[in-house]
C-alpha cells in the first residue's frame, strides 16, 4: 500500500532572471514500510525532493499526498500540524539546540502538545533508551560524539511516532564506524516497519535499502523497483 | 518541557544580550520613574506651599465704590461705607460643584474698637480655620480659643504696653491677653484678634462678617471656576482670587510636568528602539534554530509565543529594576533639588504603571522581530534541507 504519491511534481527556483529547475514532473508512490535511498550528485534535486516531501517546500507545480493527505491543499497552520504528526526529520548537520540538553532536544516536539511534563518525559526517554543512549540524557550536544548527536536527532524524529521519517545525508559528517552505528539503528526502524526515505551521496548506504533512486537534473533516472531496473522517468 | 521551557533556557544561553536587554530598559524606565517622581514630589510640595500660603480666594461685601488705598497706604478723608456679609449665608459655599476643593473657610468681622483711649481694629475669626490660614504666625503664648481672649498684634501691643496675661476693657467687657502675635509686616499687627462670636457682640455686629478667606487645594483645582461658583451662590458678594500666586507655581509646575514627561516619552521611545535592534540581531542569529521548530512542527504563533515570551519576561525585569533604580534615584537626588523639604511617597500606581509600561514597550518592540521570525519558511531557514 503506498504511503506517499507524487504526482508530476516540478519545482522551479527563481533567482532574479534565472530560473533553475529543481525537480522535474516527478511522479512517485513510494509503500509503505519502505527504506527508500535517494542518490544523485549534488544539485541532482536530491535535497528539494526531500523538502517537497517534508512539507517544507511548494511544488511549482504537482500534487504530494502523504497517506492520502494532499499535504500542499493544507493551510500553512495545518502544514505545520501535519509536520509534527506525521514526518519525522533527521538533519544532515543533527541540527540539535545548542542550549537543551538529550533529553529535552527529543522532548521538543513534545513542547506544543498537550501531553503531560512527566508523559514527554517518560516518551522522551524511552526513545533515547530506544537509540542506545540513556546515560546520555542530561548532556549538552557540545558533550556528545557526531554518531551520539545523531542518535539524539534520530530519537528526536521519532518521538511522535510519525509515519514517514525523512533523513537528509545523516551519516554525511560521520566515521565510517558510527556511520554504520546509525545506518545500523535506522535498519532496525526500518525492520520494525517504519517508512523511511534517506538522501546520500554514499554508495556504501545502499546495501541498507530496499529500494533506492537515481535523481539526474530534476528527473528520477534510475529506479530499482522499475521492472529489470530499467529507467522509470515520469512514470 | 513546554515554550516557556526554551525561553528561559535561551535567556540562560544568551544572558549577555538578554542582560543588555535588561539594563537598557532599566535605564529608560529609571529615568522616567525618576522624572516622573520628582515631579510628583516637588509637585506635592508646592502644594503644600501653596495651602501654606493661605487664603486664595477673598469674598467680600459687593461695592460700587473704588478702593482707595495702595499697599497699605489710605487716602485721608475718604469716608468708606461699610457693608457686611450674612454670615448664615455662608453655609452656600458647601453648595458649590468644587466644594471638595475648599480646604478651609476664614470668616472676619472687622470694626473699631476703644481700648485706653485709642481706638483700635477689632478683628473677629474662626480661631480652628484662622489659625490653620495663617500658618506663618508665630505666637507667643497660646492661640486664642473661646470666651474673652484675644491675641495682640505686635504694633498694638507696643502702643498699649500690653502683655501676655493682661486685661483690657473693652465697651465695658474684660478680655484677656492670652497670645502675642510676634510681628508679621503686614495689617495683622495692628489688630486685635478675638474669637468671632465675641467680637460680632463687640461690634454690634452679630450674624454678620466683614469678609471670608478661604484656601482651596489648588494643586489642579479650577479657580476661576470656583470663583464664579461662589458667587453665583453667594450674590451680592465680590469674590477674587489671589490669582497671581497660584497661576505663577502652577504654570512653573505645569512647565516642569510637560518637561518631565518630553523626556520620558524621548526615553521610551529609544528603549523600543533599543529592543527593536536587540531582537531583530536575535531574530537573525536564530534563523537556524526558528528553521528547525518550524521543521518538526511548531505553528507561526508557537514562534511568535517564543519571541515575545522572552520580550516580555525581559521587559518586566527591565521594568521591576528601573522601578527600583529609580527610586533610588529619587531619594538621593530629592534633597539636592529641594534641600530635603519635599518627601517621597511611594505611588503603587507609578510602580505598577511601570513595570506595565516597559512590558507593553518590549512586546511592542518586538511584535515586527517577532512577525518576521513566525514568517520564516522552515525551508530557507534550513539550509540543511
Amino acid at each position: 500500500m503506498s504511503l506517499i504519491h507524487l504526482n508530476q511534481v516540478t519545482k522551479h527556483y527563481v533567482n532574479g532572471a534565472d530560473c533553475v529547475i529543481a525537480l522535474k514532473d516527478v511522479a512517485l508512490a513510494v509503500d509503505e514500510g519502505t527504506f527508500l535511498g535517494v542518490m544523485g550528485a549534488s544539485g541532482s534535486g536530491k535535497s528539494t525532493l526531500l523538502s517537497v516531501l517534508g512539507c517544507l517546500t511548494g511544488p511549482t507545480s504537482g500534487t504530494v499526498n502523504i497517506d492520502d493527505i494532499d499535504v500542499y491543499g493544507l493551510p500553512q497552520e495545518k502544514q505545520a500540524d501535519f509536520r509534527r504528526e506525521y514526518l519525522g526529520f533527521i538533519f544532515q548537520s543533527h541540527n540539535l539546540i545548542p542550549y537543551l540538553n538529550a533529553l529535552e532536544s527529543v522532548m521538543l516536539p513534545l513542547a506544543v502538545s498537550n501531553l503531560s511534563t512527566a508523559e514527554k518525559r517518560q516518551r522522551a526517554g524511552d526513545m533515547l533508551e530506544r537509540v542506545g543512549l540513556p546515560d546520555r540524557m542530561l548532556h549538552l550536544p557540545q558533550q556528545l560524539s557526531g554518531g551520539e548527536q545523531e542518535r539524539v536527532a534520530i530519537a528526536r524524529s521519532l518521538v511522535n511516532n510519525p509515519p514517514l521519517l525523512l533523513a537528509d545525508e545523516p551519516t554525511g559528517s560521520l566515521d565510517s564506524t558510527t556511520s554504520r552505528q546509525v545506518m545500523t539503528l535506522l535498519s532496525e526502524l526500518h525492520q520494525g516497519g517504519q517508512t523511511i526515505i534517506m538522501v546520500t551521496h554514499n554508495r556504501d548506504n545502499l546495501e541498507w535499502f530496499d529500494r533506492t533512486i537515481y535523481l539526474r537534473d530534476g528527473l528520477i533516472e534510475k529506479d530499482s523497483a522499475a521492472v529489470n531496473g530499467s529507467f522509470s522517468q515520469a512514470v | 518541557m513546554r515554550l516557556e521551557h526554551i525561553v528561559l533556557h535561551n535567556l540562560r544561553r544568551r544572558k549577555g544580550r538578554a542582560i543588555f536587554l535588561v539594563v537598557g530598559l532599566m535605564i529608560g524606565v529609571a529615568t522616567v520613574v525618576t522624572l516622573l517622581s520628582l515631579t510628583d514630589a516637588l509637585g506635592q510640595r508646592a502644594q503644600n506651599e501653596l495651602e501654606n500660603f493661605g487664603a486664595n480666594i477673598v469674598i467680600t461685601p459687593h461695592s460700587d465704590e473704588l478702593a482707595l488705598n495702595y499697599g497699605g497706604i489710605q487716602l485721608g478723608g475718604v469716608n468708606l461705607i461699610a457693608k457686611e456679609i450674612e454670615q448664615a449665608r455662608l453655609v452656600n459655599i458647601d453648595k458649590i460643584p468644587n466644594r471638595r476643593n475648599v480646604a478651609t473657610i476664614g470668616p472676619k468681622v472687622l470694626g473699631a474698637v476703644e481700648v485706653q483711649g485709642q481706638r483700635v481694629m477689632m478683628m473677629g475669626v474662626d480661631p480652628e480655620a484662622e489659625f490653620k490660614l495663617k500658618r506663618w504666625w508665630s505666637i507667643a503664648g497660646r492661640p486664642i480659643k473661646q470666651g474673652y481672649e484675644l491675641l495682640v498684634g505686635d504694633t498694638v501691643a507696643k502702643r498699649l504696653d500690653l502683655e501676655m496675661g493682661d486685661t483690657l476693657q473693652v465697651n465695658d467687657q474684660d478680655y484677656t491677653v492670652v497670645g502675642l502675635l510676634a510681628k508679621t509686616g503686614s495689617q495683622d499687627d495692628q489688630l486685635l484678634i478675638a474669637p468671632l462670636s465675641i467680637a460680632q457682640a463687640a461690634l454690634g455686629k452679630q450674624g454678620q462678617v466683614s469678609m471670608v478667606e478661604i484656601a482651596a487645594l489648588c494643586h489642579d483645582c479650577p479657580v476661576d471656576d470656583m470663583v464664579n461658583q461662589l458667587q453665583q451662590v453667594l450674590p451680592g458678594t465680590e469674590v477674587q482670587a489671589v490669582q497671581q500666586v497660584v497661576k505663577t507655581r502652577m504654570h512653573a509646575l505645569g512647565q516642569f510636568r510637560l518637561f518631565a514627561w518630553g523626556v520620558a516619552v524621548t526615553v521610551v521611545i529609544i528603549g523600543a528602539l533599543l529592543v527593536f535592534v536587540t531582537m531583530m540581531g536575535a531574530i537573525s542569529e536564530r534563523t537556524r534554530e526558528i528553521g528547525i521548530f518550524r521543521a518538526i512542527g511548531y505553528r507561526r504563533r508557537h514562534i511568535l509565543h517564543l519571541v515575545l515570551m522572552e520580550a516580555a519576561i525581559v521587559s518586566a525585569l527591565g521594568g521591576v529594576l528601573g522601578y527600583l533604580t529609580g527610586v533610588a534615584a529619587t531619594l538621593t537626588a530629592l534633597p539636592l533639588l529641594d534641600g530635603g523639604k519635599a518627601s517621597w511617597q511611594w505611588n503603587p500606581t507609578l510602580a505598577v504603571a511601570a513595570v506595565v509600561a516597559a512590558v507593553i514597550v518590549g512586546l511592542l518592540a518586538s511584535l515586527q522581530p517577532a512577525l518576521r521570525a513566525s514568517r520564516l519558511e522552515p525551508s530557507e531557514a534550513l539550509r540543511a534541507l
